[in-house]
């Protein structure tokens, strides 16, 4: 297989990621996967389809978040759909195209649709609690924030990359009261906050999250404290794992890219994402909906059924 | 009355009939115009001529005995049911549609109220074998959904779990009899089974059966009525000698191709509505040897649908050759293939890795076969087999996965606490899946579950598609299978201490055999669809009503 389209391809993800910085980075994937359709010089929908799948997976071996195998698959289900309708083979990739394109600006709405559903559940005068740093759950915020309502946010340093920092910039520009706290000091500031909202990386079969290290423990805590867990996420973000604790995440996912390429034993390193079970999670925020972690598998059903 | 019943009969009959061919019960509305109609013209009677009406009220007794027995031959053949007498059966239709809703008893005379109720329980038996017909029951319980605000809606138990109601026993009886074809009603029916030895309170609600003597010496089973193929089975069912979902759903299958193969059509009839017919009375044997499973249940709609859906004007040999390739295809579908589906996906999807201990309980069929495939493809593993008397059906499997070499280790089940701790999986097979995500299992089974969630680790419930049904449970109580209590009085060592239970009055035995685990305990059900949470299960049910 010729693989300078696969360099130019991974060039192409790579400027995506810094031109918006804001962008999800399933959207710059999907971006890279709708130039990658119209560039190719494929001759059968079969061997079309196969290239996006090895296409999918280096950009997963580019930046190996969940979020990147979930866009891109969906990508694939949402345009394969049509593949069997049209005789000529350009004519097909026409209308692929064409929804691939409706599919980005669909997803590209998804963020305000989710801002505007959650913003609602953030009382006058609440405390909120978050992890590390999560455009989704910036975007509630501000939406919040113009809503009038006035609130404060915990965030949580979020090691070992302080992310958290990051976040308690931006929530300052938004002139919103934010303290950073040690990841170690989520059980202490529990009892003060009214209510936690995260993001999410990917969104499993079983209506759990994969969400940044960290996020589990913050899940037992506010289920001891009876406080509700909030998770945002966007839909394209719904992936078909099915982990059952822990141990069961792939490694692909557990460590950065760079690092399962590099390193020699894994056990020594430390995983960047962790596995909540549906049970800890109250509502989840998507652009279909708000949901219940039960209702998350009727929705995957309905996606890729 | 006949002559009063002829003279608006027309009229009703009609709307009777369209009623009918629609395919749906009257609607609530409908009865009660009848009703009143049916009242003013009594208020008309009783003020001619209260003898008369005395005398139309005998004539009706009668009537309603021998309309009900035309009843069962399905709805649009009532109208052309040959031995029922004509003028009498518009009469006894708005009778017993009347007398459907149950209390609404108007009239002042004590003795037409005896005559209604009467009637009403002679309805209400005839409806339950209506609801025997499957393809109808998705029809009837729409309609009754909306005039819900008219009437309070009567929720109707079903019989096998009314044994302890005289009433209840007295209507089976009495359906069992009339089950069979016109011609040889008297001397032939299927036999009552019945019950054996105490039973507790808390369960006396359903049927206890003892295998002490064979099946054959019990009941008289006439052989022109049930087909050899069907009594064997009965007797394999009641014996234990076929256990198991899935064996047995395949048992009966094959069965009912055999009576396929032997069928032939009789004159004057079609074979998409006789045999139907024919197979009803086979059905009500099977319970009586043993109570059906889900599975089973579900197989035979599946094949009421198919025979139904037999166009008239197929030839006989073709519809046959069509029905048998249609269980056939059943067969490999639902229950060989979906095996293999399921057991692909608990492999590639990594549910089984290396240096996993696997515990399971009893003998499923379908976990044996995941656990012998995945050795196949050189998964290490290790698996921990916990078993329960008085079955002792993990020997068996114990047996079947020592054969390919899996190391395997053996407990009962009081010892479960004790050996968690090692475990790291936890595979259950599953009997059925009820609609609000519960799961019905060999008893031991919900244990086993509560057990592993509280030492954390992972239940994963195998189950086919097939064998998801539309009831909802949340207690072992009020659904399940009692087994003969004479099992639990042997020991290990062969002594007998509890032999004689019947003779103490305090003493009472029981031998359960299903019972039902809370979604809040299984984290997964691998299904031929996918993995799923098991709350989904009420949506896969749907996507399959829409498929069908």
């Amino acid at each position: 297989m010729d693989l300078t389209p696969i360099k130019k391809l991974v060039e192409y993800f790579r400027d995506q990621m810094k031109k918006d910085p804001d962008m999800a980075s399933a959207v710059a994937a999907i971006r890279t996967l709708l130039e990658f359709l119209k560039r190719d010089k494929g001759e059968t929908i079969l061997g079309l389809r196969e290239s996006l799948t090895s296409a999918t997976d280096c950009l997963t071996g580019v930046d190996s978040s969940v979020a990147v195998s979930s866009g891109g698959e969906l990508f694939l289900r949402f345009i394969s759909l049509t593949s069997l309708e049209h005789q000529d083979l350009s004519r097909c990739k026409k209308v692929m195209e064409e929804r691939g394109e409706l599919f980005l600006e669909k997803i590209s709405m998804s963020r305000t649709k989710v801002a505007k559903l959650c913003h609602t559940f953030i009382k006058d005068g609440a405390k909120i609690l978050t992890h590390s740093y999560s455009r989704v759950v910036l975007r509630v915020l501000e939406k919040a924030a113009a809503e009038k309502k006035r609130f404060s946010v915990y965030v949580t340093e979020s090691q070992p990359d302080a992310a958290g920092q990051h976040m308690a910039e931006a929530l300052r520009k938004l002139n919103v009261p934010v303290t950073v706290v040690l990841d170690a000091a989520v059980g202490y500031v529990l009892e003060k906050v009214d209510l936690v909202i995260v993001g999410a990386e990917g969104v499993v079969e079983s209506g759990g999250i994969i969400n940044k290290i960290g996020t589990y423990q913050m899940a037992l805590c506010s289920k001891a404290h009876n406080k509700p867990f909030y998770v945002v996420a966007e839909s394209f973000k719904f992936v078909r794992l099915y982990p059952l604790n822990q141990q069961d995440v792939p490694d692909k996912f557990k460590y950065k890219a760079d690092t399962l390429k590099t390193a020699k034993n894994l056990s020594e390193e430390h995983p960047i994402i962790d596995y909540t079970p549906p049970s800890l999670i109250t509502l989840l925020f998507t652009d279909l909906g708000v949901l219940t972690p039960s209702a998350v598998s009727d929705e995957l059903i309905k996606l890729y059924l | 009355m006949a002559d009063s019943g002829v003279i608006d009969g027309p009229g009703r009959k009609d709307e009777i009939e369209r009623a009918k061919s629609e395919g749906k019960d009257l609607t609530k509305e409908e009865k009660q115009r009848l009703r009143k109609e049916k009242k003013q013209q009594k208020k008309i009677k009783e003020k001619k001529d209260d003898k008369a009406s005395q005398e139309n009220e005998k004539e009706k007794k009668p009537v309603t005995s021998a309309a009900p027995a035309s009843q069962p031959p399905t709805q649009p053949t009532v109208q052309k049911a040959p031995s029922a007498v004509p003028a009498t059966a518009p009469v006894s239709v708005p009778a017993s549609e009347a007398s459907v809703p149950a209390d609404k008893p108007t009239k002042t005379k004590a003795e037409l109220k005896a005559e209604r109720r009467a009637r009403q329980e002679a309805e209400r038996a005839s409806k339950q074998t209506k609801k025997g017909e499957t393809g109808q029951q998705a029809a009837t319980s729409k309609p009754k959904a909306p005039p819900s605000d008219l009437q309070p809606v009567v929720k109707r138990l079903p019989e096998h779990i009314q044994v302890d109601n005289p009433d209840v026993l007295k209507k089976l009886a009495k359906k069992l009899e009339r089950q069979q074809t016109p011609e040889h009603y008297a001397a032939k029916k299927i036999p009552l089974r019945s019950d054996y030895g105490y039973k507790v309170s808390l369960f006396s609600h359903l049927h206890q059966y003892s295998r002490k003597a064979p099946l054959t010496q019990q009941l008289s089973i006439p052989s022109t009525v049930i087909h050899p193929a069907i009594v064997r089975l009965g007797l394999q069912y009641s014996h234990g000698i076929v256990a198991g979902s899935n064996a047995r759903s395949v048992a009966l299958l094959h069965a009912f191709k055999q009576v396929i193969r032997d069928y032939t059509t009789p004159q004057n009839e079609e074979l998409s509505r006789d045999l139907v017919n024919k197979l009803k009375p086979y059905i009500s044997f099977l319970n009586q040897c043993r109570p059906l499973s889900a599975s089973m249940g579900n197989a035979i709609k599946y094949i009421k649908k198919e025979i139904s859906n037999i166009p008239s004007n197929c030839k006989e040999d073709e519809a046959k050759n069509k029905l048998l390739n249609c269980i056939e295809s059943y067969i490999n579908e639902k229950i060989i293939l979906a095996g293999v589906a399921i057991a692909k996906c608990a492999i590639e999807k990594q549910k089984i890795s290396d240096g996993d201990v696997i515990l399971v309980y009893g003998c499923s069929s379908l976990v044996n076969h995941i656990l012998c495939k995945a050795f196949e493809k050189n998964r290490k593993f290790r698996v921990i087999v916990v078993d329960s008397r008085p079955r002792l059906e993990g020997k068996e499997a114990l047996r079947r996965l020592v054969q390919k070499g899996i190391s395997c280790t053996y407990v009962l089940i009081s010892a479960v606490s004790y050996i968690l701790p090692e475990v790291s999986k936890v595979f259950l097979g599953a009997h059925a899946l009820l609609a609000n995500g519960y799961v019905m299992s060999r008893v031991g089974t919900s244990q086993i579950a509560l057990v592993a969630k509280a030492f954390n680790v992972p239940v994963l419930v195998c189950c086919e598609t097939y064998k998801f049904c539309d009831r909802v449970q949340t207690d072992s109580f009020v659904s399940n299978e009692l087994d003969d209590p004479d099992d639990l009085i042997v020991t290990r060592k062969g002594t007998t201490p509890l032999e004689g239970w019947e003779n103490e009055s305090s003493l009472g035995l029981l031998n359960l055999v299903y019972d039902v685990t809370p979604p809040d305990f299984v984290d997964l059900v691998i299904t031929e669809l996918g993995m799923i949470p098991c709350t989904s299960v009420p949506v896969v049910l749907r996507v399959k009503n829409v498929d069908q």
